[in-house]
């Protein structure tokens, strides 16, 4: 299952521009050694999520490395690009499930850059996969939701199958991009909590992007704050000061 | 209370929306009235309209049942094996076809083009034509009336499908590509569970619109009921004819419960 390997991804002078001469990212530094959540918080806009979807290419920076695997990310392309991507799951803000599949098959989903498009085609998963698939289901809490369609569940039951699906590949590396934004203020705690115990399960690190700062103090071990594009802070959750907050938000009347 | 100078009045159109409406309208009506006076109707042929549909309701009854099961019934089969086989037909073309259109999924503008033009040009030729065309092929007979029936229907499934296709939830698609999965596999996984319901509604839709036209296509020779139709109404058998039209309608009513029926079931 989740291993760390030393050094897990460390990010050079990473840029990126959507449209030229109007940059998104200008010039982020990031390097991730240890397991557990870094959270990367930030105003609309800053670039958070497309600095999660250049890690995993969804998005191709202009410039700069991404050193994952003993790879730069940035230079793979088809074949060994997919090959890398298995080792990075995905947690998204609207989840992005099948949502006419059941949540078994969104679960072993997670597991199709493992098997050929035929044996996806006929269903043809593997015992393990099977037993691994129900295994997450029951640490998520979803074992009776199994054989249901995914279009039946609530918005944090989603996100727990969103969650099992990205765990599923057995990923060195976990990314989510606003996991909690569209969930109530409950059912956020719960998503966090399940993404603080992947981390600590798979001993892997969980780069997610948050815009509460509070949920973010109380579950990161780090702090990463992106203004206009760049890293302003760095640090522990308990090192950040009102000063930083304010130059990432922009203002202080938030903060009241 | 302030009384401010602004204009409150509320006008829908402003003057230039009004010129441009009525011009609209205007374009309209002579269209109609040209167009009434170049067909040239003959009035005389219209007066007697009434007399001669007595006439010919009076030479078709009463129906020509004995003719149903000599003739008609495996007229009638036949005429089903064209829609269906024809839509399946259409289907090896259509598929790869609107794959090639849908711009999620090609995300090249030469092939969406190319493909757009066979999309286009299928589906701007009446399937009669189409019937005349593979006659000249193929002879008179069944496989004229299948491949007509098919290549027609490529353009209107093939356009429709492309369109479900470009309309799937990319989210779905972004997730699956983030897991590693090959392109395959994404089409199986994300596309097809997201326009199966449509795929199926289409291709029924089409497969209803196929009996239709199929038990017309014998009139040039394709095969079918229409052979039936067409022999019987060139030896002057009136109560065949209404016999063959009572068949048809029956088929077509059928069909269309059937089609309605398995939709209910897949949605």
């Amino acid at each position: 299952m989740g291993s760390t390997s030393s050094n897990a991804i460390k990010i050079n002078n990473l840029h990126h521009e959507y449209v030229a001469g109007k940059p998104v990212l200008k010039g982020i530094n990031i390097d991730i050694n240890e397991s557990g959540i870094v959270a990367i918080i930030g105003p609309s806009g800053t670039g958070k999520s497309t600095l999660l979807k250049c890690i995993n290419r969804l998005n191709d920076p202009s410039d700069g490395e991404i050193l994952f695997d003993g790879e730069d990310l940035t230079k793979l392309k088809g074949q060994a690009l997919r090959k890398i991507r298995r080792h990075i799951g995905m947690v998204f803000q609207e989840y992005n499930l099948v949502e006419r599949l059941t949540v078994l098959e969104n679960v072993l989903s997670g597991r199709l850059g493992y098997m050929s498009s035929w044996d996806a085609w006929r269903r043809n998963y593997k015992q393990e996969d099977l037993k691994q698939a129900f295994e997450l289901l029951d640490l998520v809490g979803l074992t009776e939701f199994a054989n249901q369609r995914a279009d039946g569940l609530s918005g944090g039951q989603r996100q727990r199958v969103g969650i099992a699906r990205a765990v599923m590949q057995g990923p060195y590396l976990l990314l989510a991009d606003e996991p909690t934004s569209s969930l109530d203020p409950k059912t956020a705690v719960e998503i966090m909590e399940l993404m603080e115990t992947f981390a600590q399960r798979n001993d892997i690190p969980v780069l997610l992007n948050i815009h509460d700062v509070n949920l973010a103090k109380r579950y990161a071990k780090r702090i990463i704050g992106m203004a206009n594009g760049k890293v302003h802070y760095d640090g522990p959750p308990e090192d950040i000061s009102e000063a930083d907050l304010k130059v990432i938000y922009g203002g202080e009347s938030w903060m009241e | 209370m302030t009384t401010s100078s602004i204009d409150l009045e509320w006008k829908r159109f402003t003057l230039k929306e009004r010129l441009s409406r009525f011009s609209v309208y205007l374009i309209i009506v002579m269209s109609l009235l040209w167009s009434w006076q170049s067909v040239e109707v003959i009035y005389e042929f219209l007066y007697d309209a009434p007399e001669q549909l007595v006439d010919m309701f009076e030479r078709m009854t009463p129906l020509d049942y004995a003719s149903y099961p000599t003739t008609i019934h495996d007229a009638l089969i036949e005429t089903l094996h064209i829609a269906t086989l024809g839509t399946l037909i259409t289907l090896i073309f259509a598929v790869p076809l609107a794959l090639l259109n849908a711009p999620n999924i090609t995300p090249n503008k030469a092939l969406n083009w190319i493909a757009q033009f066979f999309l286009v040009s299928t589906r701007s030729i009446n399937s009669l034509v189409w019937a005349l065309l593979f006659i000249a092929l193929f002879g008179p007979g069944v496989i004229a009336g299948i491949m007509a029936i098919a290549i027609r229907s490529i353009g209107f499934v093939g356009k429709l499908l492309s369109e479900a296709l470009a309309e799937v939830n990319m989210g779905t698609i972004e997730a699956l590509k983030a897991t590693g999965a090959p392109w395959g596999s994404i089409l199986v996984k994300g596309y097809w569970p997201q326009v199966m319901p449509a795929f199926y509604s289409i291709v029924l839709f089409r497969w209803d619109i196929n009996v239709r036209e199929s038990a017309v296509l014998g009139l040039v020779g394709a095969g079918g009921i229409g052979v039936v139709l067409n022999d019987a109404q060139n030896l002057f058998q009136w109560p065949k004819v209404a016999m063959v039209l009572v068949s048809i309608f029956a088929v077509v009513i059928v069909a269309e419960i059937v089609a309605i029926q398995i939709r209910k079931r897949l949605i």
